[in-house]
Parts: structure tokens; sequence; C-alpha cells
């Protein structure tokens, strides 16, 4: 289309406009391919347009790159707790997702979705050319599998943390400390099992902090008996 | 005098229906058409909607079944000079000729692409042209449920490449563009923005429009037509993308609705069904279960006191069809997603009778289970389309299912990945503490596997809304503190609120009608 290359912000602009007005649209391909590798470089993320890209991709399946969908699926699966992994799955032909690097994706995924953290880090670990070609990915999984903790766990034993988040010995105890300093962990001594950590209070974890919502009765309901309280 | 005329090479007619049915002659128009469409016409020049909807519900039905039960209605060049040649009435007439085509005979290629000629016509005209008419909410429905449909016909007939012959593959190479999912979707986008439509939904909320209140018609002399096509274009977009499974894009074509209160899509039955169904199916695929089965439960309470209205309808198959569909997909994000008071009693004890039996099945997660959930998603799911040109190249496979196939896959997929989770709640629903060690050993794995599981029961109750915010759809959680599991019940909390707000207004009312009877 012969763009010089435009200011960051432009394009970002740009592309959103097209996919939210010209979406149907075979000539914004190559826009959007630029976005996915635009998103990875910036660590931003977005998935209308990704998604309109692997649209694009099932329209004509002769223009499918499938590097472009392998980075798209990364970014996805930073997105959990989001669906959005699943989401472009849909997307894309059974026999593209037949490919190794679209399989080991899709276990990887398997792995987060069923909270198996350890197997998950193994296998990441097996496939760093995949996910060390995007940056913030370890930081995005584990931030993750923070929030899947403190949903479950009160006070968590530090092995099962280190566990899910991938971090020992003294990486652990400085990034321990630094959640103690900014969100709110406390750190205890557990019963001879060494470390315990008390994860923040809310309401998943803490069941009496719910609201209950069945109680609460909305503004409008009440404003039917102002006539009569009147 | 034969009946077997050679239409070979005349432009514009229809020579394969003709060699479909022998005895059938387009030129023949029978009095009672005539008349049909000599009034027809007439009332959409004089704008007549009531007088319009009859002749197009009720008086095309009956010509319909009377005379034409298995063969096309009258050619549009036999009814035209009836007309003054009317190139709108035409069009319209034409969709309605091909739309009975589709009903009750088999379409063949040729007239696969004339019919998307027409459309083509037709949405070029009400785009460009200023139209000055007013159609009832049911036809304009029906334009946009159809064009749809007979896209998702086309991809279906298109996959199937195995049996084509070579003069059927020569005009699919031939015609490209007809059928082709850009000019689909562009169209349908095209409506709703020249329309306005989004625009207009604005600023009813504010008081600026008047666009429901008047069931979309204008009664300022204007027409109704771009307007509400381009509002069930949004309808439409919704269904486009289900059948392509972008489920995100499709339920973001629909925000502009409020599906929480009556609106347009409700002034038709077709709509109204067409438009929860895909909401809801979307909704399952992106696993906001609570969701889905709270609109399931409204729409099939509402078949449930309604049908009876519509069963002299020539809808009516097709809704107590999708009531059922609804119901199997019901069962399955009931089944996937436990909820004790989201379903209506009504609708449960019918729900009960049509699948109580499956639901039990289907939560025990073993290999009969899967199979029922295939059974239920197969039977109840969008069909499914691949949307992309075939190749011709290659040996000539059909690959109609492919789309299908791979929604059910990952569908399965989802279903497997909870299969741990029913064992978990058993006895969850048991013990109100109890230590890691001791469950993992009641449930026959290692504690490692035992954390994995209680993991994706958190993950999986607890869904990302479209807002970003968490909400838990567990009716029963629990919460570890070190290696102790803590179980919490959700006890159904007495709705004092609601209980008071309805005593006092029944209370005024009383005392209302006692004042009544002292004035008399």
């Amino acid at each position: 289309m012969g763009r010089e290359t435009p200011k960051q912000q432009q394009v970002s602009y740009t592309v959103e406009q097209l996919v939210a007005v010209n979406p149907y649209n075979p000539d914004i391909l190559p826009d959007l391919e630029n976005y996915v590798n635009e998103q990875v470089s910036s660590q931003t993320y977005s998935l209308d347009a990704n998604l309109c890209l692997l649209r694009l991709y099932q329209f004509e399946p002769e223009r499918m790159s499938p590097q472009i969908v392998a980075r798209i699926l990364v970014k996805a699966l930073m997105a959990m707790p989001a669906p959005d992994f699943s989401l472009c799955l849909f997307l894309i032909p059974e026999r593209v997702q037949m490919e190794e690097q679209f399989k080991t994706l899709i276990v990887l995924s398997h792995y987060l979705e069923t909270g198996r953290f350890r197997q998950f880090w193994d296998e990441a670990a097996k496939s760093r050319h995949i996910v060390e070609a995007v940056p913030g990915f370890e930081q995005a999984i584990q931030t993750y599998a923070i929030r899947v903790l403190s949903l479950t766990y009160q006070k968590i034993p530090r092995p099962v943390l280190a566990e899910a988040i991938n971090i020992e010995g003294l990486s652990l105890d400085k990034f321990l400390e630094h959640q103690a300093a900014n969100s709110g962990w406390i750190l205890e001594k557990g019963h001879g099992r060494g470390q315990l950590i008390v994860l923040p209070r809310n309401e998943f974890n803490h069941p009496e902090l719910k609201k209950s919502a069945a109680d609460t009765v909305p503004l409008e309901h009440i404003t039917r008996i102002f006539p009569i309280l009147g | 005098m034969a009946a077997n005329y050679d239409y070979e090479e005349a432009p514009g007619t229809y020579d394969d229906a003709n060699r479909q049915d022998l005895g059938y002659d387009p030129n023949f128009v029978p009095d009672s058409v005539k008349s049909f469409v000599v009034h027809l016409y007439r009332h959409i020049r004089e704008k007549n909607v009531y007088e319009i909807h009859q002749m197009y519900e009720i008086s095309f039905q009956t010509l319909s079944d009377r005379l034409f039960k298995d063969t096309p209605w009258p050619s549009v060049d036999a009814v035209a000079h009836y007309v003054d040649n009317d190139q709108v009435f035409c069009l319209l007439y034409r969709e309605m000729w091909f739309r009975h085509l589709y009903a009750r005979l088999s379409p063949t290629l040729k007239q696969r692409i004339d019919s998307w000629d027409n459309y083509c016509c037709l949405f070029q005209v009400v785009l460009h042209r200023v139209v000055n008419m007013q159609l009832p909410n049911q036809w304009l429905w029906d334009m946009v449920d159809e064009f749809v449909y007979q896209f998702q016909s086309f991809c279906q007939y298109r996959a199937k490449m195995k049996n084509k012959t070579e003069q059927e593959i020569a005009l699919l190479r031939q015609f490209d563009q007809a059928w082709n999912v850009y000019g689909v979707l562009n169209y349908l986008q095209a409506f709703v923005e020249k329309s306005n439509i989004i625009q207009i939904l604005e600023q009813e909320k504010e008081g600026g429009e008047q666009f429901t209140a008047t069931d979309g018609y204008d009664y300022s002399g204007g027409s109704n037509v771009l307007k509400v096509l381009g509002y069930f274009s949004m309808v439409g977009l919704l269904r486009v993308h289900c059948l392509l499974g972008d489920y995100q894009t499709g339920l973001k074509c629909l925000l502009p609705i409020d599906i929480s209160q009556q609106g347009v899509y409700t002034s038709v039955i077709g709509s109204h069904i067409a438009t929860i169904y895909h909401y809801g199916f979307a909704n399952l695929m992106m696993r906001r279960y609570v969701e889905a089965i709270r609109e399931f439960n409204k729409i099939l309470l509402y078949i449930y006191k309604t049908k009876q209205y519509h069963q002299k309808s020539p809808q009516y198959e097709q809704i107590l069809k999708k009531n059922e569909q609804m119901y199997a997909l019901l069962a399955i994000c009931l089944s996937l997603c436990p909820q004790a008071k989201l379903v209506d009693e009504t609708v449960n004890s019918q729900l009960r009778e049509k699948y109580g039996e499956k639901m039990a099945r289907m939560q025990r997660y073993d290999d009969e289970a899967f199979a029922i959930y295939d059974e239920l998603f197969s039977y109840a799911c969008p069909k499914f389309i691949t949307p992309s040109a075939p190749s011709f190249e290659e040996p000539l496979v059909n690959y109609n299912q492919d789309a299908y196939r791979l929604q059910l896959k990952l569908f399965l997929y989802e279903v497997k990945q909870q299969q741990l989770l029913s064992g978990v709640r058993t006895f969850l629903k048991v013990y109100s503490t109890i230590s890691l060690g001791k469950l993992a050993n009641y449930m026959e794995v290692d504690e490692s596997t035992l954390r994995s599981i209680l993991f994706t029961y958190k993950h999986k109750t607890h869904a990302v809304d479209s807002d970003g915010k968490i909400i838990s759809n567990a009716d029963l959680d629990f919460y570890i503190d070190d290696d102790m599991i803590h179980v919490v019940e959700s006890k159904p909390v007495k709705r004092y609120g609601d209980y008071f707000l309805r005593q006092i207004v029944k209370l005024e009312g009383v005392i209302t009608d006692m004042d009544r009877v002292k004035l008399e």
C-alpha cells in the first residue's frame, strides 16, 4: 500500500479504525499482519484485530501465514484467564492445528486451563523458540498463575507457589519481598514446613467478603413504590 | 400442448426448473395469482402495511399450498405486465419466488446464482435509491433471514465437490462472486451503516429518536425499509459470525440491541428466536454459561406461553425446532455449570422430561457422557460453514462437514477439561473441611494432581465477563489454608428486599380497592 513507516501511535489508531469500520475487506490483511508484529514488539494486545485477521485467513486460506498465527496464539495465551486462545482456535482449520508448533501451543494452553503449572513450565522450556519470540510471555503467565492461586488459597505453602510461577531460591525471595512491599502479601512461618505466604483477601478466597448479591435491591425497583411511600 | 418447452438458450428463464417439473409452465398465470400481484402491488404503492402483511403472510401461503405445492410460482416475466413492469415490485416478487423454491424444491446451481443476483439488485435499490415503501417487519426480517440461509445453503452445497458435474464446476468457476462471503458480510454491514441504525438506537435512549416505540415504522411519510433492514442485519451479522465460528465478533455486532428489553427484534417471533438462539449459543462457546442459561430460560418460557398463537403460522415448524434445540443447549449448559436458581419451574419440568436422564449421565463424565454431549451439540448447533472457495485442482472431495467437526472437537475438548470437576464436587458437597492429603487419598490421585484439579475448578467456575470482571458461577466453593480445604456452600438467601416490595404494592392495591368500595 506504499505507506512509509508512520509513527507507532498513528498505525494502531488506523488499524483499530479499519477493524471497526471496514473489517470485511481483503485489502487490510497486510495491515493486520503488521499490527500483530507490532503488538508483539510493543507488548500491547488487540483481540478484535487478531480475530479479524484470522477471519480473513479463513476466507482466503492461501494467504495464511503460520508464523503470524502462532504469534496471535501466544498473545492469546498471555491474555488468560480470558478464553481468547479457544476463540482463536475456532477460526483456525483443523489441518493447520495439526502442525507441530500449533500442537505444542495447544498443549501449553491445556496445561494452563487445567492448573498443571509444573507441566506447563517444563513444556515451555522445551519450546523456547516459540515462547521467547514474544516478550512479556513469562510475566503474563506468572500473573495468570498468581490470579488462580489468589482465587484458591488464603495461605499458600512456598513450594506450591514456586512451582506455579516457576521461580525458586534467591529470585523467589526477591520476588516475595517485592510482592510483600507492593501487593499486600504477608510472609509467615509455616509449622515446620517452611514459609507460608498469605495472599491478599478477596471475595473468592474469603467467602465472608462476598457481597450477597441476592439480597440487594436495585434502585429501579424501589422507585416503583415511591408513589406509595410518598 | 406439450409442457416440455425448450428453454435452453432463452435468457432469464428457469430452464432447470422446467426440467425439474414437467407440467410446470412458468408463463401460466392463474387468475388468483393475477389478482394477488395486482392487489399486493396496489397495497405497496398505497403503503397499506396491514393489508400487505395479510397478503404476504396468509394469501401467499394459501396460494402456495393450493396451487404451487411442488412447483415454482409463475415467472416474474409472466406477471410483470400486471404491475406496470415496476422494477422494485418485480425484485420483491422474485425474492418471494426464490424463497418459495428453496422451501418446497431443491434449487439448482443456476437458480442459486440467479437468486444471489436478485438480492444484489434488490439491496442496491434499497441502499442507493430513495425507496418510498413501508413493508411489514415480518417481510423485512424474512429477507435478511433468507439471505443468510441461502448463503449457508450455498456454502454447504459448494463444499460437496465429489459428485459435481463438469457443467456445475464450470458455472462455479464462472460465477465465483455469487454468494461470496465478502459480498454477504458487506451487504449486511452496508445496511447497518447506511441506515444509521446504531446512532438511531443510541439517540432513542436519550429520547431523541422514535424507532422502537413505532416498531420501526415511519409515521412521518418516510420509509421503514432501510432502517429496519439495517436493524435486522445486526442479527444477520451475529448469525453469519456464528456460522464462521467467530462468537466474539458476532456478539459485538448484536451489542446495539438491548436484549434485556422488548424491541423491534421481538416484533417478529422468528427474529426473536433467532436472536436469542445465536446469542445463547455464542455465549455457550465463550464459556459464559450463566448468561446463556439466563437467556435460554427466558425465551423457552416465552415460547411455552405463546406458541399456541402461532400454530397456523408458516413459521410454526421452525419455532418448534428451535425450541427443541434450545432445550438441548440448556441441558448442555446446566451440565457444565450447575445452577439451582436460574431456571423457571415450567422450563425446568420440560427440561427434566426431555433431558433429565441424559443430564444425569452427562454429569458422570465417562465415555457415555461424551457421546451424549456430542449428540446434543450436533443436534442443536448451527450449520457451520467453510467460507472459502473450493480448490478445483485437487482430487474433488466433500469438505462440508469440516467446519462442524472443528467446532464439535473444540467443544468436546472443553468438556473433557472439566471431566475431573464432577468428582471433586461430589466430595465438596459432603465435607466442610478436609485436608488435601485425605481428599487426594479418597480420589485416588496424588496431592499435586489434586491441586491441579482444584485450580481447574476455580478457573472454570470463575469466568471473565464482557466487562472484564470476575464472576463466580460456582454453586459450591472452597478456599485452601495451607493444606486444609474449607468448603463454602452458598446458601439460598431469602430475598427479603423483593418480598417486602411485593407486599407493599399488594397492600396498596388492597387499600385502593377498599376505598373504591366505600365510594360506591
